[in-house]
């Protein structure tokens, strides 16, 4: 009568009611099982993407904690240069140096110390690493051993006068 | 035996409530052991860091060791770590002069000449890995987190790249590293943390004015620190939980 | 360093977000601006409006549907995006306002849309063959039932929609507001009264862009333009804002009075690097301006042609007002220093992911799916089939 229907949808909804009443709303059943339909699909692929274990320690993927710690570490720490340098620890003993990480002036040596390369480290530079430190600067502490350059010595390297790894004149 | 129903029902239910109830306390006695470090369980350490401010000599090598250890790209405004110098005019403490060229990465230049009543001093800053983290608390996906040892990580396998962590970190400790286009900052090395280490700025601080801390190990040097000196957190205002305790901060800093 | 004057904390140099962000809270405005307007004639009775009823929901649907482009260019890992609403962190507003968006779109405007042009698609599908019915098909469902009971459950359905959507619509781009208005590290977005400002914004834009659309439309078609109802709009435009305007003048005067830590650096901000966009742009072109001329219109007795051209030309200053306010506040927010010692600058470019060329494009492209939605969905019930007066429903005209 009021045009065509495509037979009963499956709605759950038996056609017992007075045919004016289900008719007229059956469309907005198919608009709320369309809306159902996209919602359990969302729980699906949420189900199938997020991994198990998301949320144990909080709000975040305890992958990432192992992750983060993966790494291999690049500077060993002196604790490991000790191990097999313990001569040089002996002579830094009640220097100005004595508590420096070695790895302050040779740079990172993790993998030197891991025996995992043959290049033996190369020796700082002295323009470079002692300069960096002692030159004289505002801002440093005035007990912090520093001189101003140019007064000075001149061309030559730090080591000519100084021990590096206990300092005081030669 | 069923007997009824009833008890059926009521047996199976206590064994189902009683599975689950065991289940997930399996989960949390699993918890605290990251594969990667055996050793270490995450509920014995909450780490932070002590700065010195009356040690630190600006010298800039804990920006070029942490820029070596972590990869850290080498361009600017790209800082996992930075120091700051601070050059305060007693008679105008509200507008200090500060610079941080390229991050302090290659030390300071040299000052041509500062004027009498100006004092001069440095700040290393780093992420404060803050218990109320304000940028882990705006993250839409959980790409950071705060681990449960006090670490403030950033998951980059599952970061968006939106951008708003960066925005909401007070420090400016955040930026978008390009190569990955999602976020990074100061991990605290966790990488050697969790094997015994310490961080690679405070291995390469020659004074010793960074030093690495565990607040929940009562032997840890820290304590003794905190308890013979003033400390402060930046911006305390924000109420962020800051784990990093500078000594001698002046109240000039930004 | 080029760009940067004074002190900037070494990871500012770079602005995080960029015009796409600008634009972002620009286009969900217009929507919950256009959305508001349509719920006037629906909940409030303003019958007056009735015209731009169904224009504004298209408007605002055009305008939905190209909100998240500006995002997803943004992101750094736009294939991730989706995590959003697979693992949301409660407390982000961003996560949050991914489900916000959802609901709005999905539950309420697609909704509305579909219940109000129920009947035209009906009888769309019975009048076409092949593909075209095909789509019909898909649109209406499958089913094909107008008669007046049918019709009566869409049009009570579709009042109770336009009940939720507005509260919706005000959650939508609330929401926005908070998004920035939350974040305490930046004295520049922290404020509650962010939110309230970006939602009478947005009602400013709204108003201002259907108006405008409802008189180039018209004209297109060669039709008359209903004046009662371009009155009234233009009208709540007016009061509109002036609420608007009043809350910001709230803020900034509050900001003065105040002047605490970070007020130096700001006000210095506004001066120098904001003046044109935030002092001329903004206030006086983008506010004052389209103020005065819509006054003038409440205040003197003007001829319709006068008045038509004052709705116009305040309509367009309007939308470029609040253009400029996203821009001040999002940029403006990015450009200078948490340390409050130094600014950095923005650089604009052309032909980036980022850049001029696609937010222009992401300007246009709205008005370009409006055109598309316009043809498939008239909202003047004179281009429809059969559309003269089978059953007097909503959306009817009744010109």
């Amino acid at each position: 009568m009021d045009g065509e229907r495509d037979g009963s949808r499956p709605s759950g909804e038996p056609d017992e009611r007075p045919r004016v009443h289900f008719r007229d709303y059956e469309h907005v059943l198919r608009m709320a099982g369309l809306f159902a339909f996209a919602i359990v699909l969302f729980l699906v692929w949420r189900a199938w993407a997020v991994p198990p274990d998301f949320g144990r320690y909080g709000h975040f993927r305890p992958g990432a904690i192992t992750d983060a710690a993966d790494r291999t570490p690049k500077y060993a720490g002196h604790e490991l240069c000790i191990e097999c340098h313990s001569d040089v620890e002996q002579a830094r003993q009640g220097g100005g140096h004595a508590k420096i990480g070695c790895e302050a002036c040779h740079g990172p040596l993790g993998r030197h110390a891991r025996a995992e390369t043959d290049q033996a480290p190369v020796r700082p530079s002295t323009r470079g690493v002692c300069v960096t430190c002692h030159t004289a600067g505002e801002g440093k502490p005035k007990s912090f051993p520093q001189v101003v350059l140019r007064e000075h010595a001149s061309a030559g390297p730090c080591t000519e006068c100084h021990q590096a790894h206990k300092p005081g004149l030669t | 035996m069923i007997e009824d129903r009833r008890s059926f029902l009521r047996d199976t239910g206590r064994f189902l409530l009683l599975t689950g109830a065991a289940s997930i306390a399996w989960e949390h006695v699993l918890a605290g052991t990251p594969d990667a470090s055996p050793n270490y369980a995450l509920t014995d350490h909450w780490w932070g860091m002590v700065i010195d401010i009356d040690t630190c000599i600006g010298c800039g090598n804990c920006v070029r060791a942490c820029k070596a250890e972590n990869d850290v790209p080498l361009e600017e405004g790209a800082f996992r770590t930075w120091v700051e110098r601070y050059q305060v005019d007693t008679n105008d403490l509200d507008h200090p002069r500060v610079d941080s060229p390229n991050g302090g990465y290659d030390g300071f230049p040299e000052l041509r000449s500062t004027g009498e009543n100006v004092k001069v001093f440095f700040v290393p800053k780093l992420c404060n890995h803050c218990a109320h983290s304000p940028c882990v608390q705006v993250c839409p996906v959980g790409a950071t987190f705060e681990s449960p040892d006090g670490v403030v990580l950033v998951d980059k396998s599952y970061c968006i790249g939106c951008r708003y962590c960066v925005q909401a970190c007070p420090y400016g400790c955040r930026f978008i590293d390009p190569r990955t286009m999602t976020a990074d900052k100061c991990t605290l090395c966790y990488h050697r943390i969790t094997k015994g280490l310490t961080t690679a700025c405070c291995e390469a601080c020659p004074t010793g004015a960074r030093q690495l801390v565990d607040l929940k190990n009562p032997k840890d040097p820290v304590h003794e620190f905190i308890r013979t000196h003033a400390v402060h957190v930046l911006k305390p205002q924000m109420a962020t939980g800051a784990k990093v305790y500078y000594n001698g901060l002046d109240g000039a800093v930004r | 360093m080029p760009g940067v004057e004074g002190f900037i904390y070494p990871n500012e140099i770079e602005l995080q977000w960029s015009v796409l962000i600008v634009l972002y809270p620009f286009i969900t405005g217009l929507v919950a601006g256009a959305f508001i307007l349509a719920s006037l004639e629906r909940v409030f009775n303003v019958h007056v409006v009735k015209p731009t009823y169904r224009l504004a929901l298209l408007t605002a649907l055009a305008f939905l549907i190209v909100a998240p482009l500006p995002l997803q260019l943004h992101l750094g890992h736009p294939e991730r995006s989706i995590e959003m609403y697979l693992t949301p962190h409660r407390t982000s507003a961003m996560a949050m306002f991914g489900f916000v968006y959802l609901w709005y779109l999905m539950a309420v405007l697609v909704l509305e849309i579909w219940f109000d042009y129920r009947r035209e698609l009906v009888l769309a599908r019975r009048s076409s063959t092949g593909l075209r019915r095909m789509a019909y098909t898909v649109l209406t469902l499958g089913s094909d039932n107008i008669d007046a009971s049918a019709l009566r459950v869409d049009e009570r359905i579709g009042y109770a929609l336009t009940v939720v959507g507005i509260p919706s619509a005000f959650l939508l781009h609330g929401y926005v507001g908070f998004i920035f208005g939350s974040v305490k590290a930046n004295p520049w977005w922290s404020t509650p009264l962010m939110p309230i400002v970006f939602l009478f914004s947005a009602m400013v834009s709204g108003i201002a862009l259907v108006m405008l659309m409802y008189m180039a439309l018209t004209r297109a078609r060669g039709r008359v333009i209903d004046m009662p109802c371009l009155d009234t709009i233009a009208r709540y435009l007016f009061y509109t804002f002036i609420i608007d305007f009043s809350l910001e003048m709230l803020d900034l005067l509050h900001r003065i009075y105040e002047a605490d830590e970070s007020f130096r650096a700001l006000d210095f901000m506004v001066h120098t690097k904001l003046w044109v966009s935030h002092i001329l742009i903004q206030i006086v072109i983008g506010t004052l301006l389209p103020l005065v001329l819509l006054a003038a219109v409440q205040l003197v007795s003007l001829s319709e042609r006068a008045r038509r051209r004052l709705y116009a030309l305040s309509g367009t200053l309007a939308l470029i007002g609040i253009f400029a306010m996203r821009w001040n506040v999002v940029i403006g927010g990015q450009l200078f220093s948490k340390s409050f010692l130094g600014y950095t600058s923005y650089k604009l470019v052309f032909a980036t992911r980022e850049g001029l060329l696609p937010a222009v494009a992401l300007l246009v492209l709205p008005f370009a799916i409006l055109a598309a939605l316009v043809r498939f969905l008239p909202p003047w019930a004179d281009v429809q089939p059969g559309a003269a007066s089978i059953v007097v429903t909503h959306g009817d005209t009744g010109r």
